[in-house]
């Protein structure tokens, strides 16, 4: 059995124990604080634990939602407390969220749940999302690029869904505008999760689990439909939400949440030498857009042309959408093909000079923020001290212990 | 770099010219004058939906609150970390060598001047900025700052900002850079040495820059992806190009419009390029007056433009620049030009060859005052016989002849916080952040809200500060983390809607 699904089990006891018997010493309690996180969760959104009985779909929103009239799950975040320019979410501080996806039925999100973790979705039967995007490391695999169908590795790193709910496209070059028709990418990609739609709704529509959980979610439908299962999927997704770690305790007016090396890192962070902020721009740490930065390929990888392809231009070739930095020391390695093994590693690209990896005769227009800043490696060493801080999980969903396919939750692929 | 236009592109643009040039009416050599009007404020605080949804009530004034003095060989961060909203900083002439920031609002930071000695800010060539600020309604004044790598003042996302009186010497990359604000003050600024603008308003609405002199730097005034900004009454000279108008694409706000450039003296802008490779403004040609790129909607009014190698005034789309990404987002053309009269001379007089290759395609020869490259769509001109110029054969006489009427965009009331009530703040607070610990009836991290209830229903103020400096209760649940980062309303907040909560 694989780490992940130890731990899975290991939580599962964890909440029996915390349920039945108190636990005698705040030492073991904090020790065991980051599984009863989820643990407790797992309780609130009625996950069927113990029974074998039909699942219940939940009937209320995950933490960080209001179930508002119309059964629909929205947002609350601090961050609406604050407005930014034009509505569009970026800035400094006190500065709103960019618009975002939410109003799914809390219903539609905890299908999403299940199928998240369900490999039925695969071909095979041996990969669901939770393989690549994993829930203990930062919803990614912790892989340079991620293993697909059959072991095979893929081209690209899989990125974390923290925040998704906030994105305007997707993929790492930028291909698809909505988290619903993502979805379609891996499910169908042949070195992914090789499915096609046919086969995919002929085997959810045979499973009784499915058809009926489907009916909980999506009012008067008598079959699946793939616009249900990704709407669900999505729905799940857009959930995850990460937006009160340190950083955002500074932000909302406790100036000693972070300590001197931290505050020192976010201004080297959002100065105007190292110019992270230019792109990783607060609150979301990214701006959404497709940056060409010339990061080398790990070694006998060709140059990945990344969104040229898509946008049939030259100009964004190995251009890459920005990724937001929150929870991203969860999420190493680094860059579209995990060419960094740590942050250090990753920051110190920026600090090597204006196109210093792109290959000899290869003509890429580098984004104009990455130029030659000259920072001290102390300094470098202070944005990392930093960006550790953007770290926040308060709001981790809980890993179901039972599938509606009957099939075991497969969450961890290194071992096959 | 001197060459921006990209000659790929000048074969297009010859066969565009040629056809204008084949096509055009043999007008009269020269025409009337435009009426006397002005033109109409393009912005109207009414229909502004970030002012009308705000309240306005809470408003702490500037400089209502205490007033703190920093004296040499002590740290003006100290300052800013005890002053409080409404508080005032003055800092005594002399020397002081530090990164300043200000993540709070209404923080006014003013140098005192005493017999022409100022607060100096030295980054001594390692420290990157001098002042950072993310909160609104900064001031900062009277300061004399140099040797920075990165920025003298740089403002992300403050609003109501003021910049005024302050004396930069080569602070790296900008002078002065307020960045996603609202609502501005950039005036009595000299700023000189700058490896790329000096005084750059970059994604942000509603600024005035007035009154400043800005010279030996790459862009003198650079109005990027903003709206509703007035470039007026400034001396800006010896720098490679004067004033500039731009869309960037590849940022996440990709519009520019409503930008009046009048009144200013901008001359003798030839300085030889300096910008960092790879920057946009390392493709502007030395000796250009005006640039505008892709930005629409900008007026041209009174101007003294004079002795410009290059040209005047030059006009162009993102596909004619060179260093430009594309951006499916942000549209290409500049619309809606005015050029309305200035007084030009003695510009074009060394231009660079792509410039004398557009002339020839209309058959023209000389030093030009204005060059239009590439497309642009409803813009206009007054007077052009006045001037030499090439590509705008096709733009209108334009029905206004000044800009009177618009005496500023800048705001008489600072732009408000967003008007939340307490249920919401209370709401919001409670699900954005409590909801990671407590249910209601169910065992979390925290205890069940309904237990809670049953400890405070008639004693929220009790919940609140407990909120704030939490302590150890139950053995058999972990000690809270205190939640002081919410201020004391929404405390008392949050603790209201825990206690009214009935699921």
């Amino acid at each position: 059995m694989s780490y992940t699904n130890n731990h899975c089990s290991f939580k599962y006891m964890i909440i029996v124990n915390t349920i039945t018997q108190r636990v005698k010493t705040t030492a073991t309690y904090l020790a065991a604080l980051p599984l009863l996180l989820s643990g407790a969760m797992a309780l609130a959104q009625a996950d069927a634990i113990s029974t074998k009985a039909k699942i219940k779909l939940a009937s209320h929103c995950p933490p960080s939602f209001e179930l508002t009239q119309g059964n629909h799950c929205e947002l609350r975040t601090v961050y609406q407390f604050y407005s930014s320019l034009q509505g569009r979410g970026v800035g400094g501080t006190q500065t709103a969220l960019p618009p975002h996806k939410d109003g799914y039925s809390p219903q539609q999100i905890d299908l999403g749940r299940y199928l998240f973790f369900d490999p039925i979705l695969s071909a095979n039967q041996k990969q669901s999302c939770a393989s690549c995007h994993q829930p203990e490391l930062g919803f990614s695999d912790a892989l340079p690029r991620s293993i697909g169908f059959e072991g095979k590795e893929l081209k690209r790193a899989a990125p974390t869904l923290w925040n998704s709910a906030f994105l305007t496209s997707f993929f790492w070059d930028a291909r698809s505008n909505s988290l619903e028709d993502q979805a379609k990418g891996p499910l169908y990609a042949e070195g992914e999760m090789n499915n096609t739609p046919k086969e995919l709704l002929a085997r959810l529509n045979k499973s009784e689990e499915y058809t009926q959980l489907f009916k909980q979610a999506f009012l008067g439908r008598d079959r699946i439909l793939e616009k249900d299962l990704t709407t669900a999927l999505a729905a799940f997704q857009a959930s995850l939400i990460s937006l009160n770690s340190r950083y955002d305790q500074y932000v909302h007016g406790n100036h000693q949440a972070l300590n001197d090396n931290e505050i020192a890192g976010l201004n080297v962070f959002r100065s105007f030498v190292a110019r992270c902020s230019e792109c990783h721009t607060p609150p979301l740490f990214t701006n959404n857009q497709v940056a060409v930065i010339g990061t080398p390929e790990p070694e006998g990888h060709d140059l990945d042309i990344g969104a040229e392809e898509h946008f049939k231009s030259k100009k964004l070739k190995a251009g890459f959408k920005v990724p937001t930095l929150r929870n991203i020391a969860k999420t190493a390695p680094y860059m579209h093909s995990g060419v960094f093994e740590n942050l250090k590693d990753a920051t110190e690209f920026y600090n090597k000079g204006r196109g210093h990896a792109v290959p000899k005769g290869v003509d890429l227009q580098i984004h104009w923020h990455i130029w030659e800043p000259d920072l001290q490696d102390s300094e470098l060493d202070l944005i990392v001290s930093f960006m550790k801080t953007l770290n926040d999980e308060t709001f981790m969903p809980v890993t179901p212990t039972h599938l509606p396919s009957g099939l075991a939750v497969l969450d961890d692929i290194k071992n096959q | 770099m001197n060459k921006s236009l990209t000659l790929s592109l000048i074969t297009l643009a010859i066969g565009f010219a040629a056809g204008q040039y084949f096509n055009r009416d043999t007008a009269p050599i020269i025409q009337a004058n435009a009426p006397e009007k002005s033109l109409s404020a393009r912005y109207d605080k009414t229909n502004d939906e970030e002012l009308t949804s705000s309240d306005t009530s809470e408003q702490i004034k500037n400089g209502s609150g205490q007033v703190h003095t920093v004296n040499p060989g002590q740290l003006i961060q100290d300052a800013v970390k005890l002053a409080q909203p409404g508080d005032t900083i003055l800092v005594m002439p002399g020397l002081y060598s530090e990164t300043v920031y200000i993540d709070k609002d209404s923080i006014q930071l003013k140098g005192v001047i005493k017999e022409g000695k100022r607060a100096v800010l030295d980054g001594k060539g390692k420290l990157n900025d001098a002042i950072l600020y993310s909160g609104n309604n900064i001031v900062v004044e009277n300061f004399l700052i140099t040797k920075y790598k990165g920025n003298a003042i740089m403002g992300q996302a403050g609003n109501n900002f003021e910049i005024r009186d302050n004396i930069i010497i080569d602070t790296g990359v900008y002078g002065i850079f307020p960045q996603l604000g609202k609502n501005g003050i950039i005036e009595g600024n000299i700023v000189s040495g700058i490896e790329d603008a000096a005084i750059y308003v970059g994604m942000s609405d509603n600024v005035m820059v007035s009154h400043n002199e800005v010279f030996d730097s790459v862009a003198g005034i650079e109005i990027e992806n903003s709206r509703h900004c007035i470039v007026e009454n400034n001396y800006v000279h010896d720098n490679t190009g004067g004033v500039l108008a731009f869309i960037t694409p590849g940022l996440p706000i990709k519009t520019t419009y409503d930008v009046i450039i009048r009144k200013n003296f901008i001359v003798d802008n030839n300085h030889v390029n300096f910008g960092a490779p790879g920057s946009t403004v390392a493709g502007i040609p030395a000796g250009t007056g005006i640039l505008i790129m892709a930005a629409d909607q900008v007026v041209v009014e009174d101007n003294i433009i004079s002795n410009h190698k290059t040209a005047g005034i030059m006009i162009t789309d993102h596909h004619n620049a060179p260093n430009i990404t594309i951006d499916e987002g942000s549209d290409p053309y500049p619309d809606d030009i005015s050029i309305l009269d200035n007084l030009m001379i003695n510009n074009g007089y060394d231009t660079i060859d792509e410039v004398k290759a557009l002339m020839l395609t209309e058959l023209k020869s000389g030093n030009p005052d204005i060059i239009r490259v590439g497309e642009t769509n409803n813009s206009c001109i007054n007077n052009r016989h006045r001037y030499i110029t090439t590509g705008v054969n096709d733009f209108k006489d334009c029905n206004f002849n000044n800009t009177d009427d618009i005496v500023t965009y800048a705001l008489a009331e600072p732009v408000p916080a967003r008007k939340i009530t307490p249920e919401n703040k209370g709401k919001i607070a409670y699900l954005g952040i409590c909801t990671g610990c407590h249910t209601y009836t169910g065992r979390m991290i925290g205890p069940p809200v309904q237990q809670l209830q049953a400890l405070y229903m008639d004693d929220p103020q009790g919940l609140a500060d407990y909120i704030a400096s939490p302590i150890k209760k139950r053995d058999d649940y972990p000690e809270m983390p205190p939640q002081n980062y919410l201020d004391p309303d929404t405390r008392l907040a949050v603790a209201k809607y825990m206690l009214s909560r009935s699921n």
